[in-house]
Order: C-alpha cells, then structure tokens, then sequence
C-alpha cells in the first residue's frame, strides 16, 4: 500500500499508510467534535482532506477561485526583527520590511508592532509606535494592522503592580484570587484602550488583539470588553482579535460577558461573543498535539475552525502556524505540512482567511 | 490572494471595514471594479486596471499612484473609510 509522508506534531517526519492516514483523520475529527460539541467532518470531508495528503507534490494550493486573503501577526515584519520575534535580524528598518512585503512578497495586509509584543509595555513606547505607525502608513497601500498582545499575565509581580492569583489559590483564598484577576483585566482593558486611541489619532487603519485570553478567562474579558470600548469611541478603527488556544482557561472561571459564560469556550462559541463585542475579523486558534501526526492535528483544526464559520457572520481567519492550525510546533515546519494546512482550512474548514 | 499583485489588498479592506465574509469581499470588489470573480487574481489583468485607476502595483512606474496616493483613490473605488485616508485628507484641507 502507498505511504504517505507528512509530518508529527513536533516536526519530525513520519510516514502513514492510507488507512493510517484516513484513520487519524478520523480520530482527529472525533476528538474536536467531542470537546466542542459541534458536527464531526462528513464523510466526503474526510474524503477531501485524505486526497489532500495524497497528493504527490511537495507542495498543494487551493482550487483556482477559492484563494482567501492573509493577515498576520508578524510574519510581515519578521525579517527586520531579531530571533526573539521569530525574525530573521536582517540589517534593515521596518519602513523597508514592510514595503518589501507589500511589494516584493505580495501580502494581503501586513502587521506592524513593538518588537516587546505586548500592550502594556506599547504603552510606555506610545511616542515611537505612533511615529513609526504614521510614517510607515502613508507609504503603504495595504491594509496595515497594529498588532500586539493584552498578555494579562504581565500585570502580575514579578513584572507588573498586581500580585499573583496563584499566591491566593495557594492559600484557598478563592475570592481574593478572583479580584486580582478582575483587577488586572481592568488594568490591561485601559491599556489596550489607551494605546488604541494613540494610534488612532495617527490614522491606525486596523488594530489586532494577537492571543487574546492566554491568561484565562479574565483575560478574554478584558479583550471583549475593550473591543467594546473601542467600538463605542472609534466605529471606524476594524479590530481583528485572534485567539490564544483552542479553550478559553477557567483560571478565574466566573467571568461573565454579555451573559455567557467565558470559561470552557471553545473557537465556535469564541467567534460569536467576539463577534457581539464588536470585533470584526476573529482568529480561531487550535492546539497541535506534539505527539500526534499533522493530519490528526489538522482534521481537529478544521472540524473546529469550520463551525465557527458556519455559526459567525463576521470573517474567520484561522491561524496556522507554530503549534496551531494542524501546523507541528517547530520554528521551521515543512512547506509541505503547511500548505497542506492552508488548502484544508480554506477547502474543508471554510476559512474566510488565515 | 496576492495583495497588490492582484485584488488580495482590496478585498482585505472589505474584511476589515465591512466584516464581509470571503466570497462576500469579492463580490463587492468585482461589482465595484466591473470584473468577473476570477479576473480578481488574474495579474494581466488586475495590473492594467490597477495602473489605470491608480491603485497601486507590484512594480509601479515612476509618475504611478503608490501608498498614500494609491490608499486614497482605494477608499474612494470602494466607497470605503479608511482612518489614515481621512486623516491625510483633513491635513491636506485644514
């Protein structure tokens, strides 16, 4: 029977006989399906992504007609950033990147940000990144999108002014590990506005929320809640807010927003509250499993990221790379694994974009 | 989809703008241009338009629409506001 070469979660190269193949896929699905309580792939999907991996190329693209555009959080900007960022330190300025990408690589958009990628510190910078975003912004034609982290865990000590809700959990003083929680989302919300209205001011076109929720629930409540805010002062500055794992984290596990629940939210359920709090592009972030093969990780993804866009309105880009989107989790995944990634997202998954 | 090699940047500014779904995007985008869908990543043709209209291209020529210039005739192709557009313009006529 023929092999099929692909990948495992942690990039190395794993060979798979058909009925492996269809038989991960499987497993794949199920296991998304289980956990999200959402439709497994049908048959003719399961089908569609099997004929994916057996193509013979070591490369696969969408059918002509169904290409869909890409944003990023960072990838526009990596080669004039250093190793830290994923960058490749070369000797240029941004000004040039991210013409170059414009330009030469032909992006559909391209992210701009602080090389320390997060909101708070963003905010002691807010000089350099409004000169930096204005000046860059009249020499681009794409869209150009403000990205950066809310990162809630960096409001707790060491690095910030509120003290650790795991000193609390500790000591089971439940509700006072709950209140620093809610007080640091208050203080990452008042960030996040304020560096938002900075750059609007200096004609932001597009802001980014990139791995919103990574410290809990909390977190993602301070996400919607500052979408909302931004909406209700600047209705005309988009905010795209993509997801920092495939399950919102009950470390807080109260939070509510506009009625629901926040913990335990998986990507479809993620992309309508977002969608409610006013954001207009939402990000579906899945988790690569290490020990599982990328056809496995990639069915999980796409069975998840296709029932956020069936149930949101609003576009679906899903990420795909370094650990997410089906992608192995390895600095240098194979063009082979991710173009086989993308096709199945956009195909099967219904992706509005990755 | 190719950015401005093709229409990939102007239907990315309907994603963002207007929170259209893909095939939504591309449909606004080709009615407003007078193509068909699939002339959107035609590069023979999508160079021509761009070049004609002011869009912005891969390789513009020296007296062509780029950046700034280029954004401000997209916002108005696209009946769309685009927040740097506007505020180029207020500077322009303040």
């Amino acid at each position: 029977m023929r092999e099929v070469t692909t990948s495992s979660g942690d990039g190395s190269k794993i060979r798979l006989t058909e009925d492996e193949l269809r038989k991960d896929i499987v497993a794949g699905s199920e296991n998304a399906a289980r956990k999200g309580k959402i439709d497994g792939l049908t048959e003719a999907e399961i089908n569609h992504m099997v004929d994916i991996f057996r193509q013979p190329g070591k490369t696969v693209s969408v059918e002509s007609g169904m290409e869909v555009i890409v944003t990023d959080d960072g990838a526009g900007i990596s080669a004039s950033w250093g190793k830290p960022s994923a960058g490749h330190a070369l000797p240029m300025s941004d000004h040039q990147n991210i013409l170059m990408y414009e330009r030469v690589y032909c992006g559909d958009t391209c992210g701009l940000g602080f090389p320390d990628y997060s909101y708070k510190p963003v905010k002691s910078a807010i000089g350099y990144a409004r000169s930096h975003y204005k000046t860059i912004s009249m020499l681009t034609t794409i869209p150009l999108i403000y990205g950066s982290q809310p990162n809630m865990g960096m409001y707790y000590h060491p690095t910030g002014p509120i003290e650790s809700p795991s000193d609390y959990f500790r000591e089971y003083d439940f509700e006072k590990a709950f209140q620093v929680q809610e007080d640091a989302a208050q203080m990452m919300r008042k960030d996040i506005f304020y560096v938002a209205e900075q750059l609007y001011e200096v004609g932001c076109e597009a802001i980014n929320l990139d791995t919103a929720g990574s410290a809990g629930d909390a977190d993602f409540w301070g996400c919607l809640s500052v979408v909302e805010d931004i909406k209700s002062k600047m209705p005309d500055l988009p905010v795209e807010m993509g997801m920092a794992g495939e399950m919102v984290m009950g470390l807080h596990s109260k939070m509510i927003y506009k009625g629901e629940r926040l913990a335990g939210m998986y990507p479809h359920r993620q992309a309508e509250i977002a969608a409610r709090a006013g954001v207009d592009i939402f990000g579906v972030a899945v988790n690569s499993d290490t020990s599982m093969s990328t056809p496995y990780n990639l069915s999980r993804t796409v069975t998840f990221t296709k029932a956020a866009a069936l149930h949101t309105s609003i576009p679906i880009h899903a990420n795909s790379g370094m650990g997410v989107g089906g992608m192995p989790m390895t600095l240098l995944p194979s063009v082979g694994c991710s173009t086989r990634c993308a096709k199945a997202l956009v195909e099967i998954g219904k992706a509005d974009g990755l | 989809m190719g950015g401005v090699r093709t229409a990939g940047d102007l239907v990315a500014w309907m994603q963002l703008t207007g929170r259209m779904k893909i095939d939504q995007a591309k449909d606004y985008v080709a009615t407003r241009l007078n193509l068909k869908l699939e002339d959107l990543t035609d590069e023979t043709i999508m160079a021509k338009l761009r070049y004609e209209k002011g869009l912005g291209s891969v390789i513009p020529d020296h007296d062509e629409y780029t950046g700034m210039a280029a954004k401000c005739k997209i916002a108005e192709l696209l009946d769309i506001s685009i927040n740097s557009v506007n505020l180029f313009k207020q500077h322009l006529n303040g």
